[in-house]
């Protein structure tokens, strides 16, 4: 049984050695010369500004977690709308269900003033 | 009413507690959040009183469910004797949380509506965890307990020490339920159901139907109960966790986390895994000595009180260990009686050291409890009570409870254990008697609040907790009666199904998992 995933092994390791190779003889064989400018870290981009741990507003994080809150129910509903006939009545009753606890989760955020910008 | 599972409706009556208590807790975060005029008044304490009728209404209903009947022993959703018992002790323990943590939450400025809204949430979580014959469903009631805890342990935004807690809990425990779910996949991949009944059938009386996959899965089973029971080795979060959450959160964990996660414990491995008791029971032997001798180690030398209690409750998870560890019918029962008990005397416990600790949390040193007996008698009294029945002194539920256990233990067989039991509540003697001793024979130090602040409610849940502790211990018949119930129905061999018996027809999908074909042998 194991012999069948035998060619899958060989490609790992010629994959392997593949990648470690060609940084390995780039190391070697080409010729190295850094100037400052080649060594920023975007060769040709703007040149970067303070340090990238800055701190943010929690505000990013509100609209983020409001946002996967409703990316689910984007997940859920568009299986239940693509089986609907299917599902028939029940289906229909538990999605009510499940919006309506989406429902009171979304009027407690807005009430509670996630969506304010300001 | 006979429920058999055979239409969606029957789901929700037989949930019918579940059910009332998660719309209850969405109304309550409506209700709170309509109620303010601008979003940084705090909560009215309406909404107390509203979370406690939701707990009665709860209860009600669980009352209720005694009047059902289920059509088979292996329904998703259980419906014995052991289930309801449970349900009133998680809601038992949500009511003392709420009478206890008023007036604190109200003085630290948290959130009450909130809080308390994660707390029925939590609660959902619990009766689902210990209610349920499913994995899938366990392991949903287990992040249904957990998640609002965690944010419940970090509830106090302004302290350092809770967003510590909060973090490490929320780590550890975020981990322990990845033990967990790997346990439930390979116990799945073994097996090839998660219906608890249905794994018993498939490894067979003996256990030598056993696939190795299930064994590997009952053992990360038990790391993410003996995580969420706080069982040594997988103990280290628990001090830290317990001391930075705000205290009456902590007594929520130490009692009503630590009973479900017990309670759902019980329920896994002596339904699912009896065949296997030769594996676990040995592996809970060692559990048990571990945490009982490490606890209490280090619980002798632990000044503050808080850290103490919760070294206490870690010891406590060793002693309903070696009743789990006896797996009978009267191991069973005494750890039902020793969970309410435990319930009681540790929220009792803790709440005295809310009230002691004040505002902000300062008094914490076992040096804040001196003189406290003769300038509060009535704290006094009932903190000697929590702490004698914890350390468990004749004529206090604590001491009953204990012998049950070692009756258990010894009737198994298992001499050792019930030494080291002994042994080790004699050395929780010095730590627990400390503190009374401190109460009763020290002078106040200067600057001490005085006197300690006990809001009403507070003392009459003090009060009542305390005397059933006493009852308890004086006439426990009672409630012996409905933890043999309770455990009788746990441990009842399912006569009405056996294994490949042909296939029943009719039923709605899912309806009657009992009467499934024989599933493939395995290889």
């Amino acid at each position: 049984m194991l012999e069948a995933y035998a060619p899958i092994l060989v490609l790992l390791a010629i994959s392997v050695l593949n990648a470690v190779g060609m940084v390995v003889a780039s190391h070697f064989l080409g010729p190295i010369r850094p100037t400052p400018v080649k060594r920023s870290p975007y060769e040709s981009g703007i040149t970067p500004l303070g340090d990238t741990r800055e701190r943010f507003s929690v505000k990013f994080y509100m609209v983020a977690i409001l946002f996967i809150v409703f990316d689910l129910e984007t997940v859920f509903l568009i299986p239940w709308a693509v089986s609907f006939r299917t599902l028939g009545l029940f289906g229909f009753v538990e999605m009510l269900i499940f919006i309506a606890v989406l429902v009171v989760g979304f009027v407690y955020a807005w009430k509670k003033g996630a969506l304010q910008w300001e | 009413m006979n429920i058999d599972f055979s239409s969606q409706i029957q789901y929700i009556v037989a949930l019918l507690p579940e059910v009332l208590l998660t719309v209850w807790a969405m109304l309550i975060l409506l209700v709170d959040v309509f109620q303010k005029e601008d979003r940084s008044e705090p909560s009215s304490p309406a909404i107390a009183w509203l979370t406690l009728l939701g707990l009665l209404l709860a209860g009600a209903a669980n009352l209720w469910l005694l009047t059902l009947r289920e059509a088979t022993p292996t329904g998703v959703i259980a419906l014995d004797g052991f289930r309801v018992f449970t349900n009133f002790l998680f809601l038992l323990a949500g009511v003392l949380f709420v009478l206890i943590s008023t007036r604190y939450l109200e003085e630290e400025r948290l959130r009450l509506g909130e809080l308390y809204v994660l707390m029925l949430l939590s609660t959902v979580g619990m009766m689902l965890f210990a209610g349920t014959r499913d994995l899938m469903l366990i392991f949903l009631g287990l992040e249904l307990l957990s998640v609002p805890i965690y944010v419940l342990t970090g509830a106090n935004r302004r302290s350092r020490l809770s967003a510590e807690g909060a973090i490490k809990y929320f780590l550890l425990g975020a981990f322990s339920s990845a033990f967990f779910l790997f346990g439930i996949a390979l116990v799945y991949g073994g097996a090839r159901t998660t219906n608890l009944t249905l794994v018993a059938q498939a490894i067979g009386v003996d256990g030598l139907r056993a696939n190795p996959l299930v064994t590997i899965g009952m053992a990360l089973l038990a790391v993410g109960f003996g995580f969420k029971v706080a069982a040594v080795p997988f103990h280290m979060w628990t001090p830290d966790a317990y001391e930075g959450a705000p205290a009456p959160v902590t007594a929520f964990m130490a009692a009503s986390v630590k009973a479900a996660a017990f309670a759902a414990f019980l329920r896994v491995f002596l339904t699912a895994f009896p065949g296997l008791y030769d594996t676990w029971g040995r592996m809970v032997f060692w559990l048990a000595i571990l945490t009982m001798v490490v606890a209490n180690l280090t619980a002798l030398v632990e000044p503050n009180v808080k850290r103490m209690l919760a070294y206490s409750s870690i010891a406590h998870a060793g002693y309903l260990l070696v009743a789990l560890a006896s797996a009978s019918v009267i191991g069973a029962a005494s750890f039902l009686f020793y969970l309410v008990i435990y319930t009681l005397m540790t929220i009792g416990a803790f709440a005295v050291m809310v009230a002691v600790a004040g505002r902000g949390e300062e008094w914490l040193d076992i040096e804040s409890y001196s003189g406290l007996g003769w300038r509060q008698p009535l704290l006094g009294v009932v903190m000697t009570i929590f702490l004698l029945s914890l350390a468990g002194f004749p004529f206090t539920g604590g001491f009953i409870g204990k012998v049950f256990i070692l009756r258990a233990a010894v009737e198994k067989g298992m001499n050792w254990l019930a030494v080291i039991l002994v042994l080790t509540s004699l050395v929780s003697y010095w730590y627990y008697l400390r503190v009374a001793w401190y109460m009763w024979f020290r002078e106040a130090p200067a600057g001490a609040p005085q006197p300690v602040r006990t809001p009403r409610a507070m003392t009459a849940a003090l009060v009542a907790a305390a005397i059933l502790v006493v009852a308890l211990g004086v006439a426990p018949g009672g409630l012996l009666r409905a933890a043999q119930d309770g455990a009788s129905a746990l441990l009842q061999a399912p006569a009405a199904c056996t294994y490949g018996r042909s296939p029943a027809r009719g039923g709605g999908a899912g309806a009657d998992v009992c009467h499934l074909t024989p599933r493939r042998p395995l290889g």
